[in-house]
């Protein structure tokens, strides 16, 4: 397979937009680079800038590895990105409020209906809610990988609980403490002004009549992997990080417990999955949630960000139709391609999917993190043959789909500089009309040579993003 | 300020100060035990530290002596005591990452460093390289963190929790330090040059040897040593310059539940605030000191019920 490299032409040439990049790693001595490296490393531990990976010894925290690499796009390409990712989040948020309205796109045929209302992830108990600004997905992390020039497909609407940000900030400020000289060289777009953006998206969507809304970040407690994410953005925010025990119900309204008495809560940016959330009304035996709060939501005196119920629209057996929504409710062509998806529920896909299965990439419908996943070209026989069994007794719950020639990037491995395949995070925040987000995103990048796989519970690093300005 | 973050943030000073006082009060019996004597009282005052925590039994479990070495690896570095200068330093860190959203950068590195750093050390590199240099070590850490709680935070209720945590601790620790160094040193009384220096290294391990000779300018006497350890309202680790802060503390974060508490804090303020050394030793500088734990731990206790632990939703 040939693969797109973002820094070099297929000529061996340095494109355009890398070429202040390349000359100044040509003249910077490999020992400023190794040292600046340590550095980087050292720093990050030191701020305990880590994630905990689940199966792991307890507690267990872990560096996620930085390149000093960036991955540069150029101005242009920018834009047009930024306007397939408005368009999709508009759309998608728009098929929220549909589907737990008046479900118009089930009823014009464009969605079977029982794909929608026979999903795990969607929530009868959100039925005719009304929300601030018909938003339900206030943050989403919609992951996009490039094929080839000007080809960039999304994998994945993250509308649920999306991370990464806090990277996306920490490797701009390590970028920039290491190497300021790049950044005298280079018009890069600022991403710092994210946590400002966020707080004014959710004090823009506080229940009706609350002029000076208390907002809080809830987190599921110190042992969640994104844990030093929460308390970032709530530190860079200024709002109180709070955990479920934090919060009680009385008469329909949320307060948090703090040492002058009960303080009441409008707004809660919740990194909690729905599940969690509500012993009362979801899972039972859920100590991490508060008892009472989807009462409180359903009565308007509370906004959750994501609105529960969220998982219907960037679930893998949905994503296929996104297209569809975006012609059904915007009257629009899509900007952003599709990654063609085979449905292994349909009998002829599944056959399809059963002949090809060393091509394709597989996954769980509600699989996430790079966990339960084959990638076809990568793997044993005996892998293939265990995925093939998976498939046979539970075809409904997966898709597959080509795999996807990602690009790659120059990246520091042991053995060098070499090239290895990246994706691209951007954070895309809603509030009524209004879609917007810094520029660029999260780039991770797989470390293991030939993977594609660029999660960090499975290995992957990160890498500074940089538009560049015109 | 959620009851829980000012829980943490209490705790988190708690044990970095109580990391610190145990250092202190290691590093003075080892200090002590190399002045020429009979083995049975130095192995009396390692029993004392044992006693003081209430740790036999777990010492008991592990060791079937009471010797300077084991009680140095039992209260140093021992993950399973939870008393140890280890645990502390592990509590402190973990209460820190807990609310780290709260606390500063500097004092958020400060504390993880501190544990990171610990984790390394076993007890045999510790020993081997001068287990004092350790005791200085952990007193240092203490004060960085001490260091850029002042240098850099608001002194908003977060500061107010944090000082109080420290406050308490140590006017707790100072008066354990006293009590059982006091009963150690008393029946001597053979004004002999050990005498001074036991003394000495009592005063040392309070940073007050300087001190006292500023103050007094005369010999040091074990009267003295108490007067100055209990009642110097301007030496920091005495008990009245502790409670003059905690009250001053708790004045700035009461709300309407902690009447009952802040009185009890100026009546043990007040105590002291008016109190006489000579009092004090008429009455038992033991039965003083025990009482003085106990309204320190129940003025602890109200604290956490009227701002740490959840209060009721009466509002």
């Amino acid at each position: 397979m040939n693969f797109y490299n973002e820094m070099m032409d297929a000529n061996g040439g340095v494109r355009a937009h890398y070429q202040g990049y390349d000359s100044w790693l040509k003249a910077t001595p490999p020992e400023r680079i190794a040292r600046k490296r340590a550095e980087a490393d050292l720093a990050f531990h030191r701020v305990g800038i880590t994630f905990a990976v689940y199966g792991e010894e307890a507690g267990k925290e872990r560096l996620i590895p930085f390149d000093i690499i960036p991955r540069v796009i150029p101005s242009a390409e920018w834009k047009s990105l930024r306007s397939g990712l408005r368009q999709r989040v508009k759309a998608l948020n728009m098929f929220l409020h549909d589907v737990y309205h008046d479900q118009e796109i089930l009823k014009a045929g464009k969605i079977p209906a029982e794909q929608v209302l026979n999903n795990a992830q969607f929530r009868p108990e959100m039925m005719g809610v009304d929300l601030p600004g018909n938003i339900y997905a206030h943050i989403a992390g919609v992951d996009i990988v490039r094929a080839g020039e000007g080809e960039f497909y999304v994998l994945e609407d993250n509308l649920r609980v999306p991370s990464g940000v806090s990277y996306m900030l920490e490797d701009r400020k390590m970028m920039m403490r290491l190497f300021p000289e790049l950044f005298a060289k280079h018009k890069v777009a600022p991403v710092q002004h994210y946590p400002d953006m966020l707080l004014e998206k959710l004090r823009a969507v506080a229940p009706k009549g609350v002029s000076n809304p208390t907002v809080v970040v809830l987190t599921p407690g110190a042992y969640n992997s994104a844990y030093f994410e929460h308390t970032f953005l709530a530190q860079q925010m200024g709002v109180e990080l709070v955990e479920g025990r934090d919060l009680f119900v009385k008469d329909e309204v949320v307060y948090m417990r703090t040492t002058q008495g009960p303080q009441r809560v409008d707004v809660i940016y919740r990194r909690l999955d729905d599940d969690y959330m509500d012993p009362l009304a979801f899972r039972a035996d859920s100590s991490l949630g508060v008892p009472g709060i989807l009462k409180a939501y359903q009565a308007g005196n509370v906004t959750l960000s994501n609105a529960i119920g969220t998982g219907v629209a960037d679930d893998k057996s949905i994503y296929p139709y996104v297209p569809d929504m975006i012609r059904f409710y915007l009257d629009e062509e899509p900007i952003l391609n599709n990654v063609p998806t085979y449905m292994c529920r349909k009998p002829d896909d599944l056959k399809y999917v059963l002949d090809h299965l060393a091509e394709l990439v597989v996954k769980e419908v509600h699989g996430a993190g790079g966990y339960g996943m084959l990638v076809g070209p990568a793997s044993t026989t005996e892998q293939i043959e265990h995925f093939r069994q998976l498939l046979i007794a539970k075809p409904d719950g997966y898709i597959a789909q080509p795999t996807l020639a990602l690009s790659n990037c120059p990246t520091f491995v042991e053995e060098g500089i070499a090239p290895r395949h990246l994706d691209l995070r951007p954070f895309v925040l809603s509030s009524g009309d209004c879609v917007d987000m810094v520029p660029g995103g999260l780039t991770r990048v797989a470390l293991t040579k030939g993977s594609l796989v660029v999660n960090s519970s499975q290995g992957g690093g990160t890498k500074d993003t940089w538009v560049l300005e015109d | 300020m959620l009851s829980r973050t000012a829980d943490h943030l209490f705790w988190m000073s708690r044990y970095i100060e109580r990391a610190e006082n145990l250092a202190r009060l290691l590093d003075v019996t080892w200090q002590m035990s190399l002045v020429p004597q009979s083995l049975d009282a130095i192995n009396q005052s390692w029993a004392a530290i044992i006693a003081l925590n209430s740790l036999e039994e777990a010492y008991a479990k592990k060791y079937s002596t009471v010797n300077g070495e084991n009680v140095l690896k039992f209260m140093v570095s021992d993950p399973d005591n939870f008393a140890s200068i280890h645990s502390c330093l592990r509590m402190a860190r973990e209460n820190a990452h807990a609310v780290r959203g709260t606390l500063t950068t500097e004092m958020w590195e400060t504390l993880n460093a501190t544990w990171l750093e610990a984790r390394e050390k076993t007890f045999d590199q510790l020993f081997n390289a001068g287990i004092g240099d350790y005791f200085e070590w952990v007193k240092m850490r203490s004060s960085l963190s001490r260091g850029t709680t002042l240098g850099t935070l608001l002194q908003d209720e977060a500061y107010h929790f944090i000082r109080l945590g420290t406050l308490l601790e140590r006017a707790d620790n100072t008066a354990r330090i006293l009590d059982v160094k006091y009963h150690v040193l008393r029946p001597h009384d053979d004004e002999g040059a050990t005498d001074f220096y036991e003394w000495g290294a009592l005063l040392r391990s309070v940073s007050a040897f300087e001190v006292y000779r500023k103050v007094y300018r005369d010999v040091i006497t074990p009267e003295r040593v108490a007067e100055l350890l209990i009642f110097n309202q301007d030496m920091p680790r005495s008990l009245q310059f502790c409670m003059n802060s905690v009250v001053k503390n708790l004045d700035l974060i009461a709300n309407s539940n902690s009447g009952e508490t802040q009185r009890q804090g100026g009546m043990l303020h007040a105590h002291l605030r008016y109190g006489r050394i000579e009092d004090v030793l008429e009455h038992g500088l033991h039965e003083w000191l025990t009482d003085f734990m106990d309204r320190i731990y129940m003025l602890g206790n109200g604290i956490s019920k009227d701002f740490l632990v959840p209060m009721e939703e009466a509002a």
